[in-house]
């Protein structure tokens, strides 16, 4: 093992073990000791609808009815583009618009207030249905060969269609913001959040000030996995229009319900794919992706372009056409989750490759195998496998540990009594840091290391530590190059007021992009490093060369500088009664290249492959027929627990990426991105038959009625 | 008017405001307890769970009539026991903690599960647990955290 690679203490361990961290439900005072308004927001109750007025019950005195007419900049939060209001506008789009927020000094005076409301409306008839949305937010089409003539000259053509569910991200921590007014005309807003300057950028628009004039800082944060990427930013327009108007702190923290219900999720899908096979080799792909995207564009166009770049999977596919559309609905809008659109893809595709196979008369282990992309090969934009492709080692690390190959024979036979077994494997990748030339042209990473006389650094940089311990992992790294110990490197939550911007905390970019960053500043300090004198290095992002720039219009290019891989398998036992699943064993092969602390890293592959785990079997979240989403509480939406799944291993394989610190990629989303096509193929062994799965999550009642359905 | 008496934390206290109050409210707003979380608020998540006489509950499924002569343990407390300390060097050696958020229940989980039983097995860990909600580790680290302080305190349970 790598020096780097061995675990340390935990940076925030001490704090978090104790109960002493901070979380911004847990402030008692703003900063300058004042008391802090509640704040709860007007929700909402039709999916698509005029507003034709509000009537506000009398306000005591001290308490705040806040709108769009209170927003003094620009009622639109800056995200990817800048359709989202901060309140709604005319009307409303989806079930929990925020129309207004109500504050004051005491909860229950303030939600009996809210609930005091009389939101006059007038019912448009709303877009539920994800198959029969006509707008599009975004449509992107891309390819390469002749897919025309290839599908023509095919021995066999398969065609299918998949679905993808919502999936919460269910932080235990729900969203929560807080906004304080400070004595010189500025706006101090801080929270649970991702990414500082997000916040900053968008308060700026809304509060219509220069950016000065607004400081943003990220409070310790009880988990995220993309959930808290844009919400903050509309979280935290809201509150600091609010503590405009109030003069005074104001603090908006979900309850579980509302966070459920009215908060981003991970897009619904529906993915068809048609594919032309010729001497056992795939030879096209035509496929058609759509995402439901809900009410506002959001975060859309980049998760649907990191999904569609994946569809193809991790398959040589000579002859391809994509179209991916990201559609229109008058329901929350989705957002990021861990694997951004790549979960939803890399599941249609791993059961499209198993579904062929199993035509063919083939295991899909060895059809897959047979398909798999090398060192060299063109990816799916038509860039270049720059490094090795591990993933026929990694096959084998996962046969040896779970023994696939023999039990997915031994399963294959016709089985007998109330309990089936099935095992599933999947092949994936996960492109680390932002899709295409995202970091070169619209992040431009900075970040700083200050030396104090006394000989100790801190790290300047807007990453947040969100759990996943870049307050330790970039410590680590800057330590090694000074020969410093750990403790003489700081690492504190971003501040805009101190930090320059190094990129947002999301798509597994921290470590990899800024983590190298911050070993390049090391080497300079540690170069011109002089005793007794306060120091200060910069580093800003140089895209490495060997890269074919990406063309966003064309979809072609490198979209990713290096990838990492992951070959999960699971293994699980069906009760052919009830319809409930056991998971006898999960286990994966991760390649994020050189592990900056093997614990952490591990604590990321398993934390991730369970909640991949929840996302194919018991996570399920739909909306009724008035787009009002009903699994709106932990008895209602399940996520894993402890007893759920007693057997997880996960190893890790590594690849070195020259261009990451010490040889690392990125980690955090991969993990997540295999498991749904894993449990779905293990599922299918078990359901026995013809029965497909075609959808995850795939729950107990999914196996009964498929279970129903082949005794007919 | 009544008061409400119990033990917080090893000090008798006495609650002045209504029966019906919650628990949880009642620990963060009056006691600043604050590492008592809220994650759901109806009993799911066990973020706010609490020791009562030894007990582990969620605290927002308790009404402060409820405690009256009770014994309230929160991790404000705990930390200050040798416990808590064996506990605290298992959970850094396992690199058990993430986000934190489920930590200060998952402790008080891990206090009651061993002083009932002081060298439970994996599978009686992850019972044992299973009302506490990680959405960060996957639970190994955790249920290996609590092994490793089983096997290394030993006679402090």
């Amino acid at each position: 093992m790598e020096d780097i690679s061995r675990s340390v203490v935990k940076k925030d361990h001490a704090p978090k073990m104790s109960g002493r961290s901070v979380y911004v439900g847990d402030y008692e005072t703003a900063r300058d000791g004042r008391p802090i308004l509640f704040g709860k927001l007007l929700h909402s109750r039709l999916a698509r609808a005029r507003v034709l007025g509000v009537e506000v019950p009398p306000l005591p005195e001290g308490y705040f009815y806040v709108d769009a007419k209170d927003v003094p900049g620009d009622n639109n939060v800056n995200i990817v583009l800048d359709d989202t209001p901060v309140f709604c506008r005319e009307t409303v789009e989806y079930i929990g618009e925020p129309i207004a927020m109500l504050c004051g000094p005491d909860e229950a005076a303030v939600r009996r207030l809210a609930s005091e409301c009389r939101v006059e409306y007038e019912e448009l008839e709303p877009v539920l249905d994800l198959r029969r949305a006509q707008e599009s937010f975004f449509d992107y089409e891309y390819g390469h060969g002749d897919p025309e003539k290839a599908f023509a000259e095919a021995d066999r053509v398969f065609e299918e269609e998949f679905e993808t569910g919502y999936q919460d991200q269910t932080y235990l921590e729900p969203q929560g913001m807080m906004a304080e007014p400070e004595a010189d005309g500025g706006m101090y807003v801080h929270g649970s959040l991702q990414c500082v300057y997000y916040v900053h950028g968008a308060l700026a628009r809304a509060l219509g000030c220069p950016r000065e004039a607004v400081h943003v800082f990220q409070d310790v944060t009880g988990g995220a996995f993309g959930g808290k990427e844009d919400f903050p930013s509309i979280l935290g327009c809201q509150v600091a229009v609010a503590a405009r108007k109030c003069a005074a702190p104001v603090r908006c923290v979900f309850d579980r319900r509302d966070d459920l219900e009215f908060t981003p999720k991970r897009h619904p899908s529906l993915s068809r794919y048609k594919v032309a096979v010729k001497d056992g080799l795939i030879t096209a792909m035509d496929i058609d992706v759509r995402f439901n995207a809900g009410a506002y564009s959001t975060l859309s166009a980049v998760v649907l372009q990191r999904g569609i770049i994946a569809a193809p999977g991790v398959y040589r596919v000579p002859n391809l056409h994509v179209r991916g559309r990201a559609m229109k609905t008058n329901t929350a809008p989705s957002g990021a989750y861990r694997g951004f659109g790549a979960p939803q893809t890399f599941f249609a595709v791993e059961m499209m490759m198993d579904h062929i196979a199993r035509d063919l008369g083939m295991s899909s282990l060895e059809f897959k195998e047979r398909n798999l992309v090398r060192q060299g090969d063109a990816t799916s934009t038509s860039g270049e496998y720059h490094f090795p492709v591990p993933l026929p080692a990694m096959v084998e690390e996962v046969d040896a540990l779970s023994d696939f190959r023999r039990k997915q024979r031994e399963y294959a036979a016709p089985q007998t009594g109330r309990y089936h077994r099935g095992v599933g494997l999947s092949l994936v990748y996960h492109g680390a840091g932002f899709t295409g030339s995202g970091e070169r042209d619209l992040i431009k990473a900075v970040c700083r290391l200050r030396k104090s006389a006394a000989g100790e650094v801190e790290i300047l940089a807007s990453n947040g530590d969100i759990g996943q311990g870049v307050r330790t992992t970039f410590p680590k790294i800057v330590a090694r190059e000074l020969g410093l110990p750990l403790e003489k490197v700081s690492f504190a939550h971003p501040d805009t007021g101190r930090v320059p911007d190094s990129g947002p905390t999301v798509a597994s970019r921290s470590l990899m992009v800024v983590g190298e960053l911050l070993r390049r500043a090391a080497i300079r300090l540690r170069e011109s490093w002089e005793e007794g004198r306060e120091q200060e290095v910069e580093e800003r992002f140089r895209e490495p060369d060997y890269l074919l720039p990406f063309d966003l219009d064309a979809f072609r290019g490198d979209a990713y500088p290096t990838y990492a891989w992951s070959v999960s398998a699971v293994e699980l036992e069906l009760d052919t009664c009830t319809g409930q699943t056991r998971v006898l064993g999960a286990c994966g092969s991760f390649d994020v290249g050189t592990p900056v602390d093997e614990n952490i890293v591990r604590g990321q592959m398993e934390g991730g492959f369970l909640q991949g785990l929840g996302y194919s079997s018991m996570e399920k979240m739909d909306y009724d027929g008035k787009g009002r989403i009903r699994n709106n509480s932990f008895s209602d939406y399940l996520i894993p627990t402890a007893v759920d799944v007693p057997r997880l291993e996960c190893v890790l394989h590594v690849e070195k990426y020259p261009d990451g610190p010490y040889g690392a990629k990125g980690a955090g989303e991969l993990p997540l991105v295999g498991v749904p096509a894993a449990y779905a193929e293990a599922m299918e062994q078990a359901l026995g038959g013809d029965g497909r799965v075609c959808h995850v999550p795939f729950t107990a009642e999914d196996a009964l009625l498929a279970m129903a359905a082949g005794e007919t | 008017m009544d008061e409400i008496r119990f033990i917080l934390n090893g000090r008798e206290t006495a609650y002045t405001g209504g029966a019906g109050d919650r628990l949880l409210d009642v620990l963060r707003k009056d006691y600043r307890c604050t590492s008592v979380k809220c994650g759901c608020g109806e009993g799911e998540c066990g973020a706010c769970a609490v020791l009562i006489d030894g007990r582990l509950m969620n605290s927002c499924c308790v009404a402060m009539g409820a405690v009256e002569g009770a014994e309230i343990m929160t991790l404000e407390g705990y930390r200050e026991t040798e416990r808590f300390t064996v506990l605290d060097r298992a959970f850094a050696r396992a690199t058990a903690v993430q986000c934190g958020y489920c930590i200060p229940g998952m402790v008080l989980a891990a206090e009651a599960l061993l002083r009932r039983n002081p060298h439970p097995g994996p599978e009686e860990i992850r019972e044992a647990i299973s009302g506490n909600l990680c959405r960060c580790t996957g639970y190994n680290a955790i249920v290996e955290a609590i092994s490793l302080a089983a096997k290394e305190g030993n006679g402090v349970w």
